[in-house]
Formats: structure tokens, sequence, C-alpha cells
């Protein structure tokens, strides 16, 4: 893959993809690299131990970004004394501190919990919508034909890096004015219009690979567009659209600043309600804590489940 | 007519079926225009315009906000700031990257490592910011950040163990250069005890033991001896400047026996007695001292969320969550490298510094121009990391743009006249990519 950028289209076995997802590609390469040996000994012994310092430096960076996150979820089993009295290593040597407490306690807590289902009922119907509505204006900005088509795209293109800031005063006024200001489908329709611009790019550019000769014998057979668009381009699109999907599912899921301007208190997401939490500092780290690993679960089930498909969506939606 | 009628007949449905499948076209487009319109379009042009009002609307004040946007502190503050994350962060991370992408080359684990790296791009900015406020937190015992540093640190200097130590008023010792030193001079063959308190009984080391006996010990000729004791009998009776016979040498404590003329002649340190020893030392009068590196406080690590250091330390916590991203599109650039031009390199006897910087990092430029360019677009809009990390007291210190604009247009500051002016000031420094942008999607197009 070349410069892998803005008009980089995700394809199945795209490289950002299998530099995560299949380690074999990288090992057989390694392999073939390091053969045949050359410098005599003493250039194999000091490869060798270069090698090794190598491997310990990794190791330790490693080690390094793994930490965080275990100093969080070591945190979010311990209680507000444990933690205000010492760090989570402390754990180590007395692992009688930790509890599940904090999390019964979090699950018991109405305001987290109706918290966290509007993070599902804001993040689930924003990605559906993006996904949908950029399918049919990415097929039609591919494959049909319309009076300013070109232009209406390239406006597109430019909305693509548009930041959310330009919208939040503009648009709270608009929703204040239809009543959507503070629900939860104003937060989704807001999402929704600032994930379009890349979702209907990704999608276009995709869509305009699909062979002319295939979209043609399915007109031919008279199949109305809407038929090609569910038969043909959808099935057709599914490795961009299930990166598209992830990336947007993420992006909504991990939102605070939409959230904390559009949504009032009944319809906060997770993020905001734990942002609120953030003024208590040092006393709450009980809810704080196993609150972040919850909002963190999703995301990262997400990654491993999907992890070709979610670092090609992070890629490419990297642009926005 | 028979030969008229059938093409006007095949025109007519053909221009028909032209507009339904225009009608179609617009059926498949409006839904998605529609809220780009109203929802992007639209407000960017709201924006402007309202950026030329003042607080309330109501007043037309042309550039004035733009205007105070460099004069107003507290903005200037947060253009000031990201201008640093705009220069720092990109070229840390692609720096980073490259380095990671070109080690984890030689590695057989590249793949879980490339995981665990990019693992954080999937956690949000506000569970980052729990997990770097809690990382940096000051107190060495609950922050794990100044828990290394102050580990560090105390492994290549000393700590001491008295820092409230002091001396008692009128007990023959008074204090000097943040230490003490006694009040009268003592030759060779004389024993001085020093007494101190403050020092809480739970704080004296586990080895000291009872200092009378080594109080009580005379003197050789050329010898000047002490101890250095705690001044204080646990449960009372004792006597101040006595050595009575519970009280306790403060062993690991520094003596100096200073000369006349203020240059320090020898150096001890007590046993766990508290017990001292000069010996060999010139006839003279000497002035014992204890310097102040005995009660100096324990190091308590670096103040990361004070107003100094809280925009490194949030560049930190970013640097955590983005390597990842830079390390595996770099990586992904490297792969599709000619290997073979490594070889050859590596046959004419290059080393692998020379194939790095020769040869590595000329070809990868184009890779590694898109992910500087993807991070400073991405960087410029930095805004949930700052608003969670900095405390309150100083999120003044570490506002960016995006805070900024949010700060004054909602939070408190009310004046979205300019709020909006932030924000088309935000939206103007991203115009460059945008017609970047345009640009590549044209060629690439044509």
């Amino acid at each position: 893959m070349s410069a892998p950028g803005i008009t980089e289209v995700p394809r199945p076995d795209a490289d950002a993809g299998r530099a995560v997802a299949t380690p074999k590609s990288g090992r057989r390469r390694r392999r073939a690299a390091s053969r045949p040996p050359r410098g005599g000994p003493v250039g194999w012994i000091m490869k060798r131990l270069g090698s090794g310092v190598v491997q310990v430096v990794l190791l330790l960076v490693g080690l390094v970004w793994l930490t965080p996150l275990a100093g969080l979820f070591l945190s979010s089993l311990r209680n507000d004394r444990d933690n205000a009295s010492g760090g989570w290593w402390t754990s180590f040597t007395d692992p009688s501190q930790l509890t599940l407490e904090n999390y019964t306690a979090l699950l018991e807590n109405s305001a987290i919990t109706s918290a966290f289902w509007n993070t599902v009922l804001i993040s689930v119907p924003t990605t559906l919508l993006v996904v949908l509505l950029a399918s049919l204006a990415g097929y039609a900005f591919a494959w049909l034909e319309f009076p300013g088509r070109d232009v209406i795209f390239l406006v597109v293109v430019g909305m693509l890096v548009v930041p959310i800031q330009i919208g939040l005063l503009p648009v709270a006024k608009l929703f204040g004015e239809i009543g959507l200001f503070g629900t939860i489908p104003g937060v989704v329709l807001f999402h929704v219009a600032y994930g379009l611009p890349f979702a209907v790019f990704l999608l276009r550019n995709y869509f305009a690979q699909i062979p002319r000769e295939m979209l043609e014998a399915a007109r031919m057979d008279g199949g109305g567009e809407w038929r090609i668009f569910v038969q043909l381009v959808l099935p057709l699109g599914r490795p961009a659209i299930a990166s598209l999907a992830i990336f947007q599912f993420l992006w909504v899921w991990n939102d605070m600043l939409v959230a904390l301007l559009f949504a009032d208190s009944e319809s906060q997401p997770l993020t905001v309600a734990l942002q609120q939490e953030m003024r208590q500092f040092g006393s709450n780290i009980s809810v704080l804590a196993p609150g972040a690993f919850l909002s963190l679960v999703v995301p990262l089930a997400v990654f491993f489940a999907f992890q070709r498909h979610f670092v090609q969506g992070v890629m490419a939606g990297s642009v926005k | 007519m028979s030969s008229t009628a059938p093409a006007r007949g095949a025109a007519n449905p053909r221009r028909r079926a032209q507009r339904r499948r225009r009608m179609i076209a617009w059926v498949f487009v409006l839904p998605a225009l529609l809220l780009l319109g109203a929802l992007v379009l639209y407000p960017v042009f709201f924006s402007i315009g309202r950026s030329l009002f003042d607080a309330s609307g109501d007043k037309f004040v042309g550039g004035a906000n733009y205007v105070e946007m460099f004069r107003d502190p507290a903005t200037l503050k947060a253009v000031r700031n990201s201008t640093i994350w705009v220069v720092v962060a990109p070229v840390l991370l692609t720096g980073l990257g490259l380095v990671l992408a070109v080690l984890t080359e030689k590695i057989r684990w590249a793949t879980a490592f490339k995981l665990v790296l990019f693992l954080p791009m999937a956690v949000s900015f506000l569970a980052a910011g729990i997990i770097f406020r809690l990382a940096y937190e000051q107190n060495p015992e609950r922050g794990v950040i100044n828990a290394v540093v102050v580990g560090v640190h105390d492994t290549f200097t000393d700590s001491s163990p008295y820092p409230k130590a002091r001396a008692r008023e009128g007990d023959g010792l008074v204090s000097a250069d943040g230490g003490y030193r006694t009040e009268a001079t003592a030759r060779p063959g004389q024993s001085v005890p020093l007494g101190l308190v403050g020092v809480p009984p739970t704080e004296v080391p586990s080895g000291a033991g009872p200092a009378a006996a080594a109080a009580a010990v005379p003197a050789g000729d050329d010898e000047l001896r002490g101890v250095v004791y705690l001044d204080f009998t646990p449960g009372g009776g004792g006597e101040p400047g006595v050595v009575d016979p519970k009280e306790q040498g403060l062993p690991g404590m520094t003596v100096e026996a200073v000369t006349d003329g203020g240059g320090v002649a020898a150096r001890t340190t007590t046993a766990d007695d508290g017990s001292y020893s000069f010996t060999g030392l010139a006839d003279g009068s000497y002035t014992l001292r204890l310097p102040a590196a005995n009660f100096a406080e324990p190091y308590q690590g670096v103040n990361w969320l004070g107003p100094a250091l809280i925009t490194p330390a949030v560049i930190g916590a970013y640097l955590w969550i983005w390597t990842g991203f830079a390390m595996v599109l770099i990586g992904a650039g490297l792969a599709a490298m000619p290997r073979e031009t490594l070889e050859a390199a590596r046959m004419d006897g290059a080393n692998e510094w020379q194939i790095f910087h020769r040869i590595t990092v000329p070809l990868l430029a184009p890779v590694l121009t898109v992910v500087f360019v993807t991070l400073v677009i991405n960087v410029m809009k930095v805004f949930d990391l700052v608003y969670i990390i900095a405390p309150g007291p100083v999120q003044e210190d570490a506002n960016v743009l995006a805070t900024q604009m949010w700060l004054v247009s909602f939070g408190g500051g009310n004046d979205q006249g300019l709020g909006s002016a932030l924000a088309v000031l935000l939206l103007a420094l991203v115009v460059p990519a945008m017609i970047f942008n345009i640009r590549r999607f044209r060629r690439s197009e044509s």
C-alpha cells in the first residue's frame, strides 16, 4: 500500500488491516530477509545481541502501554479507602483489596445504568442511519445521474474536515426551535450529519469500483435501482460498510463533546454522566474507575472481535 | 407517420425514463443532503455571520471578536497552547511511530505488539482522561507515574529519614543553613551529645538502639565523639538536654566537624546507637554541624497536573492513544517498501543506521507526510482530553482552541459572538486540509 490516505478505500486485504490481523505474512518476510547469514560469527553475534536489545525495548514499551489500562482496572476493583491510601499496585501484595463491590454498586446506580442505555440508544441508531443514508447517497454519487452531482460531491469532500465546533451553536439554536434540543434524537441527528461526509465519501469511492458491466447486466435484467442497490451494491460493499460501521459506532460511543451540549440529564450517555463525576475526582474513584471500564468494555470487545475492520475503519476515518 | 411514430414513442418513454431515473437519484441522495445542508453547511455560514455580532447577538461589531481573540489573555493562552500541541504532538508521534515501526520489523511477536499499541485507539478520550488523571496523581503513593519518578530519584539520591527533626531551643544547638550546629565549640577529647526532637517514635529507624551507653563512653585523647539522639523519653520522665536511659540514638545522621575557619575538617555518619566519632583531628576547637541534608523533605515527585506541566502531561496521554495509529500506518508503508533496495544496501556494507536514515526515511516520506498531516488535523480539534485531565483550577492553563470555544460559548462565558469567531478560526485552520482533500480527490478521479 502506498501512502494510505484520504482517497484510499479499504479493501478486504488492505495492508493496514493485515499488519495487525495476520501474523504470517510478516514472519515469512522476516525469515526471508534474515537469510543468508552474513558478516561471519561476529556479525551474527552482534545481530543476535541487537535483536535481544530490541526485544527488551519493545517488551518494555508494550508494558508501559498496558500499565495505564491495568491501573484503571485494578483501581476499579478497590474501594475508595484503599484507593486513597495507596496505589493500585499495592493490590499485588495484598490481593484481598480486590472486590467486585464497585461493580455491583455501579449496576445499582440508576444514573449510570440509564446513561449506559442512552449510550446504546444513541450509538446504535446513529450507526444504522449513517450506514443507510451514506450507502444510498454513495450509490447515487457513484452510479446515478443527476444534475450537479459532481459539484455536490466535491462539497461533501470539502465537509470531511469541518470541525464539529462549527455546528454546536447554530444547531443548538435550530434544535431549540424545533424541540429536539436535549433529546436523544437530537444527539443522533447531529452525529449522523457530522458522520455523513466521511461515510458518503468512503462508500461512494468503494461503490465506484464495482464493475460497470455488473450493474448494466442487472439493469438489463430489469432490476429497478432499489433492487440493484439492495441485492447487488450492498452485498458487494460489505467490507467497506463493516469498516465504516465500526468506526462510526466507536466514534459515537466514545463521544463526549456532542452529548455534553445536546443531551439533557435524562438522555445523557455514559461519557457525560462520568464527566460530571469528575468534579469530585479523588473521592469517587469507586464510581469513576468502574464506570470508565464499563464504557471501555464494548469498544474493546469490538476491537478484539473485528480487529481487521477496526484497524481499517480507524485508519480510513482518521481524516475526520 | 408510421416511420415517425415509433421514434417519438421511443423518445418519450426514454425521456420519461430518464426523468424517472433522476427522481430516483434524488430520492437516494436527498436524505443525506438535507441533513448535511441543515446541520453542516448552514452552520458554517451562520457561524461566520454570528461571529460578526456581539455577545447578545444584537449589535454588529464587524471584526471586533477576531481582534478580541488575540487580546483576551485566556483566549491568547488557548492559541498559544494549541500552537504547542500542533508543533509538538504530530512530530513526536510520527517520530515514535517510525522508530517503533522499524523496530517491530525485527521481532517475531510484531502482531501482538501492534495490537497492544493500537488498543488505546478503542478507548474514549473520557476514559483515557480518567486513566491519566489517576496516573498523574501528585502523591507518589497513589499516582503510578510519580511512584516511578520518586523510585528512580531515590535510587540515585539518598533521602533523609528525619525531615521533621529539629533541635530544642537552648540545648546547645542553633540552626544554621537549614541544618544545625553546636553553639559552643569542642576539642578532641570531648564527648558532645546532640539532642534532637520532633521525630515521631514510629519514624525512628527500626535498627536504632538506646544512646545512653554510647554517650557514657569517654573520648580518647585525639577523639571527638558523642551521640545524636532523640531527646524524648517515651512515656515521659526524661530530662531535656540529657541522654536518658530510654532515649534512642538516631542512626544515619551526618555529622561534620567544622574548623574555626568554616572548613569541614571531617564528616561521619552516626551508628545504630546514634554515636559518632572523629579521630585524628588536629588539635583545636571545632563546631559540630548537622547539615541540612539530614532534614531534607522527601522527594515528592513531579507536579504533572500543575499549571506549568499540564499541557505536556495531556500531550503525554495523547501519545498513549495515537502512537499505535502512527506505528501501524507507517508499518504498512514499510511493508510495501522494496526489499531488494534494503538488501542491496546491506550487501554494500551499510549499517542499520545508514539504512534507516538514508533509505528507509526518504522512501517513507509520502507515508510520513500523510501521518503527520492527519495528526495535525486531529490535534487541532483535541477537546475531551484537555477538558477531562486538567483539574478545574488549572483548566485555564491547559486550554486549547476547542476547549476555549466551548468555555466561551457555553461554559459560563456565554459570549456566542466570540465563541463563533473561535469556531470559525478552527474551521479556517483546517481549510488547507480541505483544499488538499478536494485536490487530491479530483486528481485521483481524472
